[in-house]
Order: structure tokens, then C-alpha cells, then sequence
């Protein structure tokens, strides 16, 4: 098991070597478009251990709408895997992604700002 | 140390095996022989590499020979694995099978433990304990008893078929018997069958046809097992046969009566894409060769309110019969074969395909009927909402197979059929263009890869990898949402009908029959094999035998291969002139038995009545478990060459106080 797919665990509970590459989490994804690597090989690069892509957007798009996690034929919870990819990224010291501050609520729809919550540090 | 109570007589061997490094590494086996040879009984002790090798075997036997040994001791690896090996040695040697045991110093010891001290110090005690029993084990025969020559074959499909048809061809009466209400099975719906493209009826009529001709063979359609009771060699079997107001003698196949019939529902032969009378024959080849009404579609089980099909002018030969009654049809078995067959995993389970919303997006049987020559558009494939020829086609591999949240298995024949698929309908449509989605190709079996590729190269097929998420309807199209894993890219297809590759599940109220027969089933829910390699046939109880689908999803080849060799294994016993049990068996001091019946529920395998009022063991049924034993409140139950007495000395024996 990979350093980073150990984290990954410990934070989500979730075992990504269960994981046969299907792509059925990025087939069932609405925001692909925005992202710069898809979902099932993001967690293809955690199964190798391979960090560059805690510096993805991938799980940063991710709205956590739970398409993939209900969808995922080896009943992975793929959208927490994300969260966890965010968690890693959080926890480390200086990091700052969105600043809450400077966002405009009002204009966020209540299911980004649920979404982005995850998202937030300060 | 206190000597244990022994019969001078008894004069017995030890023979402690190395096998290899696998016990030698960690237990000193020539210490193990210098320790037994203390015990007042041992006459003779040895060690050798490899013990059941024949030169191992030859050791044993000239041992016994020379000494006049009267038990002998394998100190080697599990009972389980060598036995039976063992024990056919002492028998060549002219000692009872039963004064051999087996100290199992590999499993339980050398190979769970690393100090040789210790473990070799454990050996010793393993080893004095098994002599601690042998001494005390009586010399048994086993238990003979006679049986019916006959079998019994639950499921006409093509492994039910094969399997009567072998036994049958033997010269041994059969009794197939099948829940619908024709033989034939799924494979009767096929259009043609990979990997050779055989027109699926061409190979299975003339099989369904000598069915219903052999002399050897009684055919009971529209039955199903109601109760089994017995045991190998004797089963004793109750089966429901359910009416079918046609008598198959008597029609002659004319079609008036389903001319006349004001019912129409949907063909199950077709799989719900045409409609049938409720008087009607499954298929024009359909053994046997008759009519039938569907009394749950009738309007006229009471003839005041329809009953056109049996009226004089319609039924020339007067076949109908309302009055037809279900019967029960008991009978022995000697064997029995289990080929019950599978069902398709019902689509509308996955929600997010929404079979049971949108009308073109159908199953993969539902496809093989739209192929076949005798199918419900007449070969030429015509989708269900409109009848066009669909251009655009999408297969979904592993539509709830290899999905934990469906059926966790590979249902193994998918990847082949779904290819089979495509090059039909290539063939019918040659402009069509068809997408398959798949996640691994898996054509395990003989030429299947070959297959595979011959459809790659002629029909232009795209292959996809990666999974469909969701099948949705738009403007009256069929929309895919799915992705290419290779390419990266997300997919939005447009197609005129999508065919789900669904897994083979096992046939509904398998669980019933599997209770009804003291067989077991897996975690699928397919009936479960006695060894996945040694006894890939045989279910746990013995005589009762597993063929096809019920077993595994599995294509022809492999369901006709394993009914062959549940013939060949129920024909093993059907030629015997007795029945052999093991002798171990529990036996009850029924003077002292005070008739609580605890022992008769806690018997799994139904081996205990009462005979006037005290327990009895049904010597043939027992399997020797040993669980009323325990049970027994008034310690009256034994379990022969395993008494309290012996068990009591063994565990001194390991306890190290004898």
C-alpha cells in the first residue's frame, strides 16, 4: 500500500486498491469539463502513491454531489476519497485554497457553499 | 507418569514422516520416535522422508508384516490430505482400516510453529495421544446397504438433458423432470452460440427430441420437487406435478384452440417481446410436443365463461381436459443430478439504466430472441418502441455483474455473447454502427480469444473502456453517458437501443430446493460444490449432484462437460450392488435413553428418529459429526471409535499425564 493510499485510508476509511478502474465515477461526473485529470485516474495515481495529485484540481471541483460514491460497482465511497485528497492538502501548514472572506456568498447556491465547506481554510 | 491401561496384545507401530523440510525443519522426528518407543504398546518406530511415497507405504506394510503390528500411527501431515492413502496401505497389509490413525503434526504443529523444542516436545504428545486412541479403536467393516437403480434429474435444461441422456444411454432408468412446461432450457431461446456460431436449435432439438423418445426416460414437465427424503442409493422422492388441460397424446398440434382464444399475455419464450394465447405451445419444437393452457390466464377453467378451445369443433381430438388435477408422483432414486439453471438478473434492479422505463433498452436474451430466425420480428432486429432496425447499438458489459451493490461475480459469458452480439447483428444490419462498453474483455475458454478478435477485425465494432454511469431518454433517443478510460474523455452517445449484459443469477426458490435436498448454497446463492477441485460435481451430500448454471454462470461447453460428469458420478453408484457407509457413526444405549429428543433437533443431517419412544440412529444417514454426542444430556450417545472413554485418555495423553 502506497504512503499516500494509507493517508487516504486513515482519513476516509476507504480502501482505493478496491478500485478496478472502471470509470464509472467519471462517467457519472458533471464537472470533467472543469477538471484536469478524471476522477477514477485520480485515484489510480493515489494506488500508486503518486503526490502530484494532492497539486490537481480534480478534488477541488469536486461538489461532493455523490454520483460516483452511490454509483461505484466496488461500493467505493469516491467522493470522500476526494474530501480526503483535500484534507491532505488542508493540513498542511500555510495552505490556503479558498478564502472565505473574499467569496461572495449571497451568490453561492446553498449546495456549493455545503460542498465548499470542505473546501475552506483560515 | 502412570503407564496406560492397554491389553498386552496390542502391538503397535508409529511411523513419524518428514515430508520434506515441512515437518523436519521444526520438529526432530527421531526424538519423536525415541519418546514413543517408551509407551508399553509401541512396538516398532520409525521416521522417513517421505512416508506416503511408496517406498514410505512399503515401510509401513512390512513393518506390520514382521511385527505383527496390530494399529498403526502416521505421524504426518492432516487426515484430510493422507488417510485415505494410509489406510488403503494397513489394508494391504492385512489390518483393518480402522486401526490406522493419523497424528497430524504438519497443520497443528511444524507448520504454525518455529521452536523446534517445543514443537517437537508437542509431536511426541499428538503422537501418544492418537495411540492413546488407537489402542481403544474396535476393528470396523463398513456399513452395506442395498439401493434403487434408478436417477433422478431436476432441470431439462441442456445440462438436465445431457446428463439423463448419458445416464439413460447406460442402461439405467432416469426420471427428468422440469418446473416449465417444455425441456430445452434458456439455450432453446439462443440464436446462435459462440465461439462456432452453431444455430443454437440445430445442436439442442435433436438432444430435446431423444428425451422424449428413450425407453430409459420418463419425462415429467410442469413438475417440481416437493419433498426428498433418504440418503444415497435411497432417496426417496415426492414430486408435484402441476395440470396442463392439454393431453400431450392426444393433441395434434392443429392451432385452432389458440385461434379461438379471446387471451393474449406476454411469451416468456420470447422474453415479454410478443404475446401468446393462454392456450399455447412455448415453442413449434417444444417436447413435449403439445399444447398447454395457462390456467392463470384462462378465462375458462369453468367452461360457463369461456372454454372455446374444447369445444368439439375446435378440438377435433377432444385433447383439452379442464379437469386435469396436480399430482403427486412418488418415487426412489439411487443418485440425483441438480441442474436447475440460472435466470437473468432482473434489469430493473439498476435504476440508473431504467430497462423498466425506457423500451429500447432491453436484455441480452431479450437481443438473442430479436436474432433468432424464429423470433419475434423474424430475425430481422426491430427495437421494441417503434419497430424500426435500430442503426446505432450499445452493449453495457457487466450490467450488475462485478458490482457490489448487484452481483459481486463475473458472470463469465458475457464478454463472448455481447461480441457474439455484434457480429449478428452486423450481419443483419451491415450499416449499423455499434458501441461496446466494456471494463475488461474476459474470454476465458477455448477459441474465445480468437472469437473476439474476428469480431474486432470484421465488424468494426468500437470498443469503449470504462463503465456506462446512466442510460437516459431525449427527444425520443437513447442517450449514453459513459466514459473512455483510455482516451480520457467523457462520452454522451446517441443510439437507437442499448442491450444490458446481465449476470446469471440462480434460478428463483433455489434456496427452497437446496433446503428440500440438504444441499448447500454459496454467498451468491449458486449451489455449492463439495470441493472447488477435487469434487467440482459433487454437492455435500452425498448422491446428489450439481450440473450447469445452478452451479456457476458458465457457458455450454462447460454446463455439458460438468452434466457428463454428474452421469459418470451418479453412474458410479447406480452400478454398485450395495451402498458403503462409513462405520464411525454415533450409537445410542437406548435402555438408558430417556426419550428427550434433543439429540433428533440438533442432527443436521436428519439421522435420529425415535423407535418406541427411545433414540435411534439411522446408521446410513449419519455422517459421524459427533454433535448429539455432545448434546446428550443422559451421556448415552457414542460415536463409535471416537468414545468419551478414548477422547478422555487423549487429552490426558496431550495433557502429558499419561
Amino acid at each position: 500500500m502506497s504512503e499516500l493510499a494509507e493517508r487516504v485510508t486513515e482519513i476516509c476509511g476507504q480502501n482505493v486498491y478496491s478500485c478496478y478502474q472502471c470509470g464509472n465515477c467519471s462517467a457519472g461526473c458533471m464537472f470533467t469539463d472543469e477538471m484536469d485529470t478524471l476522477p477514477h485516474q485520480a485515484i489510480a495515481r493515489v494506488q500508486k502513491g503518486d503526490a502530484s495529485v494532492l497539486e490537481m484540481d480534480v478534488s477541488w471541483i469536486c461538489a461532493s454531489c455523490f454520483v460516483c460514491s452511490v454509483r461505484c460497482p466496488r461500493g467505493l465511497d469516491v467522493a470522500a476519497i476526494m474530501e480526503a485528497l483535500r484534507e491532505i492538502k488542508i493540513r498542511q501548514k500555510g495552505f490556503t485554497k479558498l478564502d472565505l472572506r473574499k467569496t461572495d456568498l449571497e451568490k453561492l447556491p446553498q449546495i456549493a457553499i455545503t460542498a465548499a465547506a470542505q473546501k475552506f481554510t483560515w | 507418569m502412570e503407564p496406560s491401561l492397554v491389553s498386552d496384545k496390542e502391538k503397535i507401530g508409529v511411523f513419524a514422516c518428514h515430508c520434506g523440510r515441512n515437518i523436519a525443519a521444526t520438529i526432530d522426528t527421531e526424538r519423536v520416535v525415541e519418546e514413543v518407543l517408551k509407551h508399553p504398546a509401541v512396538v516398532h518406530a520409525e521416521h522417513y522422508e517421505y512416508m506416503c511415497s511408496d517406498p514410505g507405504q512399503e515401510l509401513i506394510e512390512t513393518a506390520i508384516r514382521e511385527k505383527r503390528l496390530t494399529g498403526v500411527i502416521v505421524a504426518a501431515c492432516s487426515p484430510s490430505l493422507h488417510e485415505v492413502t494410509f489406510r488403503e496401505t494397513v489394508k494391504r497389509a492385512d489390518l483393518n482400516i480402522y486401526k490406522c490413525e493419523i497424528a497430524n503434526i504438519r497443520e497443528q504443529d511444524s507448520w504454525v510453529h518455529e521452536n523446534k523444542e517445543k514443537a517437537t516436545e508437542k509431536a511426541v504428545k499428538l503422537t501418544k495421544s492418537a495411540i492413546e486412541k488407537i489402542i481403544r479403536n474396535e476393528a470396523l467393516s463398513p456399513i452395506k446397504v442395498g439401493l434403487h437403480k434408478k436417477a433422478l434429474v431436476i432441470g431439462g435444461g441442456v445440462a438436465g438433458i445431457r446428463a439423463a441422456l448419458d445416464i439413460a444411454d447406460a442402461g439405467f432408468p432416469v426420471v427428468l423432470i422440469e418446473k416449465t412446461a417444455t425441456v430445452g432450457g434458456h439455450m432453446a431461446q439462443l440464436a446462435e452460440t459462440f465461439p462456432t456460431l452453431d444455430c443454437a436449435s440445430c445442436i439442442l432439438t435433436p438432444l430435446m427430441s431423444a428425451v422424449a423418445h428413450h425407453p430409459n426416460i420418463e419425462l415429467h414437465t410442469l413438475s417440481e420437487i416437493e419433498n426428498v427424503e433418504g440418503y444415497v442409493g435411497n432417496f426417496h422422492v415426492r414430486i408435484k406435478k402441476h395440470p396442463r388441460y392439454v393431453e400431450p397424446d392426444k393433441c395434434n398440434l392443429c392451432n385452432e384452440c389458440e385461434n379461438v382464444c379471446p387471451v393474449a399475455v406476454p411469451s416468456e419464450f420470447d422474453e415479454g417481446l410478443s404475446l401468446r394465447k393462454a392456450v399455447f405451445i412455448p415453442f413449434p419444437q417444444a417436447v413435449p410436443s403439445s399444447y398447454l393452457i395457462d390456467a392463470n390466464a384462462c378465462l375458462g377453467m369453468s367452461p360457463l365463461i369461456c372454454g372455446k378451445c374444447a369445444e368439439p369443433e375446435v378440438c377435433g381430438p377432444q385433447a383439452v381436459n379442464f379437469d386435469d388435477q396436480e399430482k403427486i408422483i412418488e418415487d426412489d432414486f439411487g443418485a440425483i443430478v441438480v441442474a436447475t439453471g440460472y435466470e437473468l438478473y432482473n434489469p430493473t434492479n439498476l435504476g440508473e439504466y431504467g430497462a423498466d422505463v425506457y423500451p429500447d433498452v432491453i436484455t441480452s436474451l431479450q437481443f438473442e430472441r430479436l436474432l433468432s430466425p424464429s423470433g419475434p420480428t423474424g430475425g430481422i432486429p426491430r427495437r421494441p418502441s417503434d419497430e424500426k432496425i435500430p442503426k446505432r447499438i450499445a452493449f453495457i458489459h457487466c450490467a450488475g455483474s462485478r458490482d457490489e451493490r448487484h452481483q459481486p461475480y463475473c458472470s463469465h459469458i458475457c464478454c463472448t455473447y455481447s461480441a457474439k452480439h455484434a457480429l449478428l447483428f452486423k450481419e443483419l444490419v451491415p450499416d449499423a454502427e455499434i458501441h461496446s462498453f466494456y471494463i475488461d474483455i474476459r474470454a476465458v475458454g477455448k477459441n474465445y480469444e480468437d472469437f473476439i478478435r474476428r469480431v474486432q477485425e470484421e465488424t468494426g465494432i468500437h470498443y469503449t473502456r470504462g463503465k456506462v454511469s446512466r442510460i437516459y431518454e431525449q427527444d425520443g433517443k437513447v442517450k449514453v453517458l459513459g466514459v473512455d478510460t483510455l482516451l480520457d474523455e467523457r462520452i454522451e452517445l446517441e443510439v437507437d437501443m442499448v442491450v444490458l449484459a446481465l449476470p446469471m443469477v440462480p434460478f428463483q426458490g433455489v434456496k427452497d430446493l437446496a433446503g428440500k435436498m440438504r444441499i448447500q448454497i454459496d454467498g451468491n446463492n449458486f449451489l455449492q460444490e463439495l470441493h472447488p477441485k477435487l469434487h467440482p460435481v459433487e454437492s455435500a451430500t452425498s448422491g446428489i449432484f450439481l450440473a450447469g448454471a445452478a452451479q456457476s454462470p458458465k457457458d455450454i461447453q462447460d454446463t455439458v462437460s460438468q452434466a457428463g460428469a454428474c452421469a459418470s458420478k451418479a453412474l458410479g453408484i447406480l452400478t454398485q450392488e450395495k451402498i458403503s457407509h462409513i462405520p464411525t457413526v454415533a450409537n445410542v444405549d437406548e435402555e438408558n435413553c430417556s426419550s428427550c429428543r434433543f439429540c433428533i433437533s440438533v442432527c443436521p443431517y436428519r439421522a435420529i428418529k425415535t423407535i418406541d419412544d427411545k433414540a435411534h440412529v439411522e446408521e446410513v444417514l449419519c455422517e459421524g459429526c459427533g454433535i448429539c454426542v455432545s448434546a446428550c444430556p443422559s451421556g448415552v450417545i457414542d460415536l463409535r471409535n471416537h468414545t468419551d472413554k478414548q477422547v478422555g485418555f487423549m487429552i490426558k495423553a496431550l495433557a502429558g499425564e499419561i
